[in-house]
Formats: C-alpha cells, sequence, structure tokens
C-alpha cells in the first residue's frame, strides 16, 4: 500500500501511540485535580507545553491546546471579531483558505461583519499589495494560510507581515494547520504574526488535539466557556494522552525536518517530471521554493477526479481529490475556483500529499501505475 | 578563546582588618561547596585575591555558579601561557581578534610577581602595545580610562592575561555574620528575605510551618523548592518543617476571629526562638514588609514580637512591593511563589484581623490556651532536611516524562 494522503490525515506514529497509551494508562488523573495524580497530570500537561513552546521558539504561556485546525480557526478569527467589534467590523481573508476559515468569515458575515476576500494568482498565491489596499482603518484582523492544503502554494506571510508592521493593532492569523516541519519554519517565527493554528493529526498525533500559538498581550473571546482551563481561554479537561503524543510527534518532526523535506522535495519533483509534460496533464502545484515540498495537484483532463482516485485504489495507492472536506461533497475545489481554473478542467484535479515516510521507490510505483492508467483513459476518452 | 583560570576579587573584605583571614577562609569554602561538582578545579584563595584554576572545566558552567558566591566583588576569566613572549603576544593577538572595534581605545598593564622574568612590566607593556598597535591599526593606545585594560600577570608558574571584569554578587561570605532563622511561607517576601540575608553572610536555616490536612503536600514541595533556589548562594541549607495544625485548630477554636492572626503569628515565633536556642541561632529574619496587609502594621508587629527577645530582623521591611518582585525574579523564585498551593497563613486568615491588635489582650487570650503543651508538641514533630541546588520538589517527575515526551 502506498499512503499519498497525508494532508488529508496522517498515521500515528507507533512511538506517538505509546505516549497516548502509556498516559492513559499511568497518568489518566485530570491536571485540574488537587490529589498527587492530578498534580502529575499537571505536570505533564505543562511539560508537554514547554517542549512545544521550545520546539517552535515562543513562550510556553503562548500555547493554548484545542481539538484541532478547525477549532485553533474558529476560535482566533471569531474570538478576534468579538474581542474587537468595538474598534472595526471588518475583516481580511484569502478566498483559497480552508473551510475552517472560509466559514467561520460567512458566520460572522451573518452577524454583520465585512470580509474582502483577496484574490490569487495563477499559482494560488495572494498577492501581499492586495492585502495593502484591503486594509482599512476598521481592519480588525488578516488570516492568511501558511500553505494552502489543495494545491501547496506557499502564501508571501513575510510580505504580508512587513505590511502590517504599520498596522499594529490588526490581528494577524496564519492557518499553519499545512505548513508544519515543511521547511517554512522560518516564515512561521516572522514576528509579526500573531496567531498560528495548529492539528495534531497532520503530523502523526491523534485525531481530536491541536494547539494556537497566541502571542503574548494579543488577546480574543474564548469561545469555549467552562471550567476555566488553559487560563481560562479554553475550557475542558484536558485531553492530556493526545498533548502528550502530540508534543512528542512534534519533536519527532522537526527533529530531522530538512532531511525530510528534502526527501519529499525529491518525491514530488520526481512524480512531477513524469507527468507534467504530459499532453491530458494539467499542474496546478509549482516546483519551487513558492510552493510546498509535499503537495503534488493535478489533473488527467476529461476524466473526473474521484474516477482517478479510484483507479489509483486499485493499485493499492491512495490518493484524494483536491481536500478530503470537499471530495464527498461532488464540490469543485474552493481554490482552484479561485485560481480561474474552469470547472471543466477542475472537477479532475487529483492530489498527491506526502510525509516523511514516503520514498523515491514509492514515487517509482506511482509513475507506473501513473502510465498504466493514463493510456487506459486516453485509450478510453479517444474522441 | 580557552580560558584557564578565574581570577577572583574580594568586595569589602579588604576592609574587615582582623577578621580578614577568617572571611578570607570562609569564602574559600563557600567557593569550594559551590563548586563541588566540578572535580578538577583547583581553588586557592589568597591574601588579595583568589585564583579558580579550571583544569579543562567549562568555563561558562563554572562562572554561572561563581556569579552567585556572595563576597567576590568582581573576577576575570584569565588565559595562562608559557613563560615566553612569543606566546604572550600571540594571545594578546588571538584576544583582540576577538574584541577589537574601530576606534577602540586599550592599555596593556603588566604585574609581574615574579621578578625574574626576563623583562620588567615596562618593557612587556611597551612590547604588547607595540604588537597589538601593529596589528590593529583601528584601535589606539590611552591610559586613562581606556575601553580595553589588558591585564598582564607574570607569576613563576606562566604568564596570564586577562580583559574583561565581571561583576561578583556582592555582600559577604555566607556564614562570617553568623547563623539565623528565615520564617519561610512561600510567598514573594520571604525568600526575598532569606536572599538579602544571605547577601549581608548569615547562614541561614528555613522554618516552614505546614498543617496537614489544611495545606497540601504541593505547599510543603513548593517551600522546599524556594530554598533549593537559595541553596547555590550558599552550597546547601537546612530546612525545618515544623507541624502546626493542632496550634491552628486550638487557636481556632478558642481565640475571638479578629485575634486568630496575631495569636498564630506568637506561636511562630515562640517556635521559632525554641528552635534558633536548639540550632545556636542568633536572630530570627521573615519577610514582612511594613503594612503591605494587616498583619503588618506597626501594631500587629509589635503585639506578635512581644513573645521574644530575640531579634527579629525584617530584611523587606521598608521595600515596596514592586521592588520586592524586582528582587524575586532575579532570584528566580517570583514564579513558584505565585504558584497557588494553600499555605499556613492563608488557610486560617480571618475575614477581618485587626490591624491594630492590643498586646495586653493577645496575652489575656492566649491565658486560656496550654501554650506550653502546644509548643512542646509542635517541637516534637519537627523534622529537618538538607536542601542543595540540585533538589528538585515541585517537577521531581521531569525526569520520567522524558521517554513520553
Amino acid at each position: 500500500m502506498i499512503y499519498f494522503d497525508n494532508s488529508a490525515t496522517t498515521k500515528v506514529a507507533p512511538q506517538v501511540l505509546e505516549t497516548y497509551r502509556t498516559v492513559s494508562d499511568k497518568i489518566w488523573g485530570n491536571p485540574s485535580s488537587l490529589h498527587a495524580l492530578g498534580e502529575t497530570a499537571d505536570n505533564l500537561l505543562e511539560q508537554s507545553r514547554r517542549q512545544i513552546a521550545q520546539l517552535l521558539g515562543c513562550q510556553p504561556h503562548e500555547i493554548f491546546f484545542t481539538s484541532g485546525g478547525t477549532e485553533g480557526d474558529n476560535w482566533v478569527i471569531k474570538g478576534t471579531a468579538f474581542a474587537k467589534r468595538e474598534f472595526g467590523k471588518h475583516i481580511i481573508t484569502s478566498s483559497i483558505e480552508h473551510p475552517a476559515v472560509l466559514n467561520s468569515m460567512a458566520q460572522l458575515e451573518k452577524l454583520g461583519f465585512d470580509v474582502t476576500y483577496l484574490p490569487v494568482d495563477q499559482n494560488g498565491r495572494v498577492q501581499a499589495k492586495d492585502v495593502k489596499e484591503a486594509l482599512r482603518p476598521d481592519t480588525i484582523l488578516v488570516s492568511v494560510m501558511a500553505i494552502n492544503n489543495e494545491v501547496g502554494s506557499i502564501q508571501p506571510l513575510a510580505e504580508i507581515g512587513e505590511i502590517l508592521r504599520s498596522h499594529p493593532n490588526v490581528h494577524f492569523h496564519v492557518d499553519a494547520v499545512q505548513g508544519i516541519g515543511k521547511g517554512i519554519g522560518e516564515l512561521l517565527k516572522n514576528e509579526r504574526i500573531d496567531f498560528l493554528t495548529f492539528s495534531g493529526h497532520k503530523f502523526h498525533a491523534p485525531r481530536g488535539i491541536g494547539f494556537i500559538y497566541k502571542k503574548t498581550g494579543r488577546m480574543i473571546e474564548p469561545l469555549m466557556a467552562g471550567g476555566g482551563q488553559e487560563k481560562n481561554q479554553r475550557s475542558g479537561t484536558e485531553n492530556l494522552p493526545a498533548i502528550a503524543g502530540m508534543a512528542k510527534a512534534l519533536r519527532l518532526l522537526l527533529e530531522n525536518e530538512t532531511e525530510n523535506v528534502q526527501k519529499e522535495r525529491a518525491i514530488k519533483q520526481k512524480i512531477y517530471d513524469h507527468v507534467a509534460n504530459l499532453e491530458n496533464v494539467t499542474v496546478f502545484s509549482t516546483v519551487d521554493e513558492f510552493s510546498s515540498p509535499h503537495i503534488l495537484c493535478f489533473t488527467i483532463d476529461g476524466v473526473r477526479g474521484e474516477t482517478i482516485v479510484h483507479a489509483f485504489e486499485q493499485e493499492d495507492i491512495y490518493i484524494s481529490t483536491t481536500s478530503a472536506c470537499s471530495s464527498k461533497k461532488g464540490t469543485v475545489s474552493g481554490t482552484l475556483n479561485a485560481m480561474h481554473v474552469p470547472e471543466k478542467i477542475a472537477t479532475s484535479a487529483v492530489r498527491v500529499s506526502l510525509d516523511e515516510n514516503n520514498t523515491l521507490a514509492e514515487a517509482t510505483t506511482f509513475n507506473q501505475a501513473f502510465d498504466k492508467i493514463y493510456a487506459r483513459f486516453e485509450e478510453v476518452f479517444a474522441k | 578563546m580557552q580560558y584557564t583560570e578565574i581570577t577572583v576579587r574580594y568586595g569589602e573584605l579588604s576592609t574587615k582588618g582582623k577578621n580578614r583571614r577568617s572571611f578570607i577562609d570562609r569564602l574559600g569554602t563557600n567557593t569550594r561547596n559551590a563548586l563541588a561538582s566540578f572535580d578538577k578545579l583547583e581553588i586557592k584563595a589568597h591574601r588579595d585575591r583568589m585564583h579558580i584554576r579550571l583544569n579543562g572545566e567549562d568555563y561558562h558552567e563554572v562562572v554561572k555558579l561563581v556569579k552567585k558566591i556572595f563576597g567576590i566583588q568582581n573576577f576575570s576569566p584569565a588565559i595562562k601561557v608559557g613563560r615566553d613572549v612569543e606566546e604572550v603576544k600571540r594571545t594578546a593577538i588571538e584576544i583582540f581578534n576577538e574584541i577589537a572595534t574601530d576606534g577602540m581605545t586599550f592599555k596593556i598593564n603588566t604585574r609581574r610577581s615574579d621578578h625574574n622574568f626576563e623583562y620588567d612590566t615596562n618593557q612587556l607593556n611597551d612590547i604588547l602595545g607595540g604588537t597589538i598597535l601593529d596589528n590593529f591599526p583601528q584601535v589606539k593606545v590611552q591610559m586613562k580610562q581606556p575601553d580595553i585594560t589588558l591585564r598582564v600577570e607574570v607569576r613563576s608558574d606562566g604568564i596570564y592575561l586577562s580583559y574583561e571584569q565581571i561583576p561578583g554578587a556582592g555582600g559577604l561570605p555566607v556564614g562570617t555574620a553568623g547563623k539565623g532563622l528565615l520564617m519561610l511561607s512561600g510567598g514573594i517576601d520571604s525568600p526575598v528575605a532569606g536572599y538579602l540575608a544571605l547577601k549581608r553572610g548569615v547562614d541561614l536555616e528555613m522554618v516552614h510551618f505546614y498543617s496537614p490536612p489544611y495545606t497540601s503536600e504541593q505547599a510543603l514541595n513548593k517551600a522546599k523548592e524556594l530554598t533549593a533556589k537559595l541553596a547555590p548562594y550558599v552550597g546547601k541549607i537546612r530546612f525545618i518543617q515544623v507541624p502546626f495544625a493542632e496550634i491552628q485548630e486550638t487557636v481556632k477554636k478558642d481565640v475571638p476571629a479578629g485575634y486568630l492572626m496575631t495569636i498564630q503569628r506568637r506561636f511562630m515565633l515562640r517556635l521559632c526562638e525554641k528552635i534558633a536556642e536548639q540550632r545556636h541561632a542568633l536572630a530570627i529574619f521573615n519577610g514582612e514588609s511594613l503594612g503591605q496587609v494587616a498583619s503588618q502594621t506597626m501594631e500587629s508587629m509589635a503585639a506578635i514580637n512581644d513573645v521574644t527577645s530575640m531579634p527579629i530582623l525584617r530584611p523587606v521591611v521598608s521595600m515596596d512591593k514592586n521592588d520586592i518582585i524586582k528582587v524575586a525574579e532575579e532570584i528566580d523564585t517570583f514564579n513558584l511563589s505565585i504558584k497557588p498551593y494553600e499555605d499556613c497563613c492563608t488557610v486560617f486568615a480571618p475575614t477581618a484581623p485587626k490591624t491594630k491588635p492590643r498586646i495586653d489582650r493577645s496575652r489575656e487570650y492566649e491565658s486560656k490556651l496550654d501554650v506550653d503543651g502546644l509548643i512542646e508538641r509542635s517541637l516534637a514533630g519537627i523534622k529537618i532536611t538538607e536542601i542543595t541546588s540540585a533538589d528538585h520538589f515541585l517537577n521531581a517527575q521531569e525526569e520520567s516524562f522524558a521517554e513520553l515526551l
């Protein structure tokens, strides 16, 4: 089996599962409990937080645990809107954000907020100058993802950060769910970024766990009211087995980031070189420094994306249509739409997404399977 | 650059006349204790300065601890080379390679404790000054207040070069002022009071009142952890835990609410006095600061102080809270102190304590209590442990978490 759908989710790493199991078995107290079992749990919770902060180069009190990327995006966006509505109701985002962002924006629009959706170029990149033009005195938030989950385009965070330097009151949120461990660490450390969203299951931690980075001094309203966990910012009993597992997964991910990125880039290049020049193939991802090493989005023209996915499945290779979230709904990819890809072509798009466990040998196998599938469809759909 | 030795200069010691020798011996002992974990060090405390030979130990690690030893005015890392003027020149060039900047001024300051060396101090100053000027056109010589003074010391076993003077912790060597007890609660003020007492040379032992089940194991561990934070200034500190629950229960039951605090404090002081006698301590230190809370008004201090004639020293008595916090942050006790565990002061705190308790009333209320019996039973339950900076009480599990994370 070849698993090339890592942007949908990743397999939980065995060492991470081991941590999950041990913590569930041995350190199952509630971190808020006053007795020794609770104290131990609290110590582990805080040590996990310190480890994550250290890996990201920030302060432990800037890390807040959540249930994942969707919650993180919802929280930062709505939390900003609720905290800053006195100061303005204008928000800027891109038209290629994850649905967790876009649908949060849609909810805010219903509440009277005004949202500007920035266009992207043909490679799926926001132009920083568009951010500059969209800024208004009542802008309270700019939310732009780090790496697009459908085509892998890396967004110009440094340039946007530079523009926002002269707008210090605007919150700058970056959805980094696809961006962690993919060689853009420096970009994510941009000092103008106020909030980052992360999701554990994209880097071999279990589902249902994630965290946000919230820069010291930045305020957002909590969405989860309750028992006051996470310094009153995010109530709910802490998911300690998953948190400890995620701290370990992040360490494993970042320990070999440079090597892993090189490897993924080589695999992507190998597949790209194989398919890019074929007559009936359109590739939406680039293979340069503006594109993530782990995502390659392309079509076999005239064949529906689902059909391509199932054809690869018969070869024991798992890929997806553009994103797992939209794949079952049969809707056209939002990103490709924003890139002005005609609907007819966009419905053919599939996504290969890699992680550090994939190999060049798998790319060879993939390419062979691709040739077979390509030839078959060429025959079937020949005019 | 590989430093080979640290030259330590004494602080107020120089003015201490006859006691000088004992002060220096004490500082030597304290330094050896503080640096005990480095096997290869050679420490020699001479009349005018102390030499710490590194013998391959990590300079940065050693310095971290040296900075905390009271009685050290300043110190200089030095490089030892052979008694060969060419070698001295090469090393001087190496040093300037690292520090020379445009327009920087310098002078060479040579001392010879060994007068058999082929060049005298003036000759050496000239030779080395010339070497530097030849190699570094961007710097110039200045005798008065230069940016950099390169000190060269000729001794019988080699020649020592140094250019930095790093401020030490100042104060007096711990132990030279005698022994005292510190009432350590776990709050922000008492560790700061302890630090200041240590700095003036007091050899401190910690007294901590604990009252399970009204206070938790964590509160006790927090006090121990705070002690560990103060230990680097001394090497090790004795921690005396004193059971207090029975006294608190009795006082709560039999004394009017307004006087709960006053009477409890009087008991604490009585206990401290007894412990001080047992342990040959001369004074009791605490973290009281005038007017911060009800128990710290002058009336309150007077009513509490009534039970003993032993000196009660209050190093932070006149400090503003913000200034106390500043010191607490410097000595890294602040974040520990604000951890929210109940301590013995908070549990039995009355909602409306008397801010102006009267001595006569205090005595009157106490007359109904079995003071001697309570004191005796508490003293019988005392536990004493020795705490070093390597000990951890609150995050003791960090090690075992290593494989989980």
